[in-house]
């Protein structure tokens, strides 16, 4: 994941000077404003109707349908690291960026079997968070604990990259007649509204919204750039074959073979372990739904591949982007291209990837918080009511927390984000045992495994470790394994050595399984 | 038991195969070879857990 850059860097200026400003009040930025106004109206209109208590605010009742439980799941398809990242992977990196495609319709395949007992037994015990399964599940509000720190310090890295994409997306987009900073606030105050007000209500509706926007420009774009500048997909690639020999398939080192495979198997471990999304499975209203979704939801991932047809037409037509900045290429090549109109609507879009997610994981880490931390450690009599009370109200706290790492926080929000994907990968082994028929695994067991894990990830991106420099004896073809596989082995040793040692766990967990 | 054994195929045509077809040419449908194989291996997928479905006499309740 690269990060998008809080600043706008003088060159960038350079692509937007030659427009006629009033030209561009007109279109793009009225289009912009336009949807962020539909989003925040739609987001605030979707609790009508509904009394907003805790199980309505946080997992939407537990009354959603195929389409609403489908577009959550989907919403961590296509956040601004997909459709900037996506595309600017494919511009800088090539064959690599082919990961993104393949590691969600692995978790797809897993989700058939994964989610239908967690939904289950989260309708039975009233679950709300992930925290609140584990805890339940294991009896151990200290593991719920765990599980929520793990969870928000993972979360608010990725509430950031979002409000950097949406105010990189909306500076360029409007050629920098908003700026990124005044962007960022705008976009994060929309956000905390309505969710404060809608809770995860607010976000399924603006994920159909956001869905059917990215799905027409995605698909368009992937297909008129290849079109436009070089007369078909076959030319293009045949192109880029010439001008940079083996961009398009794996190289022998670095981000190889050995390096797909074990990223998306970690990744795809790692899929619905994320608060947000493993919350997204409680808002639904029977299990089929996720075993429908199962099927649909690979087709649903090709979209990405006319990201990926975008992002490789500009490697040769908006050459030199470097570093951080490959993530512009499709806002370049866009502007490069259509009328300020046409890169407004873009930039509509991508302001919706940004606003979705954002919402989702702003309810899910106040519902943490509220629930997990305050009333299962620190207040067990709070009622429903107060708990949620005091998630809306941290709605804007985490929101502003997000804003200033965003505005200020440098890179070290960077280092956070590239752990991001590795600590919540850590949480699968405990969730899979918990669903077995006699879980062999302890709350104790479970505490350790998570603790060292996510231990051994901050240590391995923090020294920026690699697995050849751990390990130099390993054969090379082995050294190029995402390192997130040490930490998930390390984790899963710890969890059974614990879970040996403290068997009297074991004799119980039967019967609360 | 068997459904779950048809549902390791898309682990082992995905992080398996592309080992073996890693080139670009000859492009399918225009596209590098191995991205058309993750593509076509994303709607095989999607083929074999709809045989799933069929099959899974846990969604013939009701």
């Amino acid at each position: 994941m690269s990060d998008g850059g809080v600043e706008l860097a003088p060159s960038r200026a350079a692509w937007y000077t030659e427009q006629d400003p009033t030209d561009i009040m007109n279109s793009a930025l009225i289009i912009i404003f336009g949807i962020t106004a539909f989003a925040l109206f739609l987001g605030i209109r979707a609790r009508s109707g509904h009394d907003m208590d805790l199980e309505q605010w946080t997992v939407g009742g537990r009354s959603f349908g195929t389409i609403f439980v489908f577009l959550l799941m989907a919403g961590e398809i296509y956040t601004t690291f997909t459709f900037l990242g996506g595309s600017g992977f494919a511009y800088g990196k090539g064959a690599p960026a082919y990961y993104i495609l393949a590691y969600g319709t692995l978790a797809y395949v897993i989700s058939y079997w994964l989610l239908p007992p967690i939904w289950r037994y989260a309708k039975e015990e009233n679950l709300i968070s992930q925290p609140h399964y584990f805890a339940k599940k294991f009896d151990s509000p200290a593991l719920g604990l765990l599980v929520a720190l793990v969870g928000v310090v993972a979360l608010v890295p990725y509430l950031v990259l979002q409000f950097k994409g949406l105010g990189l997306i909306v500076s360029i987009a409007s050629y920098g007649s908003i700026s990124s900073t005044l962007a960022v606030w705008i976009g994060a105050a929309v956000v905390t509204v309505y969710v404060m007000l809608s809770g995860v209500r607010g976000a399924a509706w603006n994920a159909v919204v956001k869905d059917f926007v990215i799905l027409g420009i995605v698909v368009f774009l992937g297909i008129y750039m290849p079109m436009h500048y070089y007369g078909g997909f076959g030319a293009m690639f045949d192109a880029i074959e010439k001008a940079k020999p083996g961009f398009l398939a794996f190289p022998a080192r670095g981000s190889s073979v050995t390096w797909f495979q074990s990223t998306v198997l970690l990744t795809a471990l790692g899929f619905f372990m994320w608060p947000h999304s493993f919350g997204s499975v409680f808002t639904a209203r029977d299990e089929r739904i996720f075993r429908r979704n199962a099927i649909v939801l690979p087709l649903y991932q090709l979209i990405l591949l006319f990201v990926f047809f975008v992002g490789f037409a500009a490697t040769l037509q908006v050459p030199g982007l470097q570093g951080p900045d490959i993530d512009l290429s499709l806002l370049k090549l866009s502007i490069q291209t259509f009328d300020p109109w046409f890169v407004g609507v873009i930039g509509a879009a991508g302001v919706m990837t940004a606003l979705v997610p954002g919402s989702m994981i702003l309810t899910s880490a106040a519902t943490l918080l509220a629930n997990d931390v305050y009333r299962s450690n620190l207040k067990s009599d709070a009622s429903d009511a107060v708990v949620r009370r005091l998630a809306q109200a941290l709605v804007p706290v985490i929101a502003l927390i997000a804003v200033c790492f965003t505005l200020y926080g440098g890179s070290t929000i960077v280092a956070l984000l590239l752990m991001g994907y590795n600590f919540v990968t850590q949480l699968f082994p405990a969730v899979v045992a918990s669903l077995l028929t006699r879980n062999p695994v302890t709350r104790q067991g479970a505490f350790c495994g998570i603790l060292t894990g996510a231990i051994a990830v901050a240590a391995i991106t923090l020294t920026k470790s690699t697995l050849g420099g751990l390990f130099p004896f390993l054969p090379e073809s082995l050294q190029d394994l995402n390192v997130g596989m040490v930490a998930l082995v390390i984790n899963l040793c710890v969890t059974a050595i614990v879970s040996a040692l403290t068997q009297q766990g074991l004799a119980r967990a039967p019967s609360r399984a | 038991m068997p459904l779950r054994l048809l549902a390791l195929l898309p682990f082992v045509g995905i992080l398996v195969g592309v080992a073996f077809v890693n080139h670009v040419e000859p492009l399918v449908f225009g596209m590098p070879f191995v991205l058309a194989w993750i593509v076509g291996w994303i709607i095989l997928s999607a083929v074999i857990m709809g045989i799933i479905y069929a099959l899974d006499p846990s969604n013939r309740m009701r």
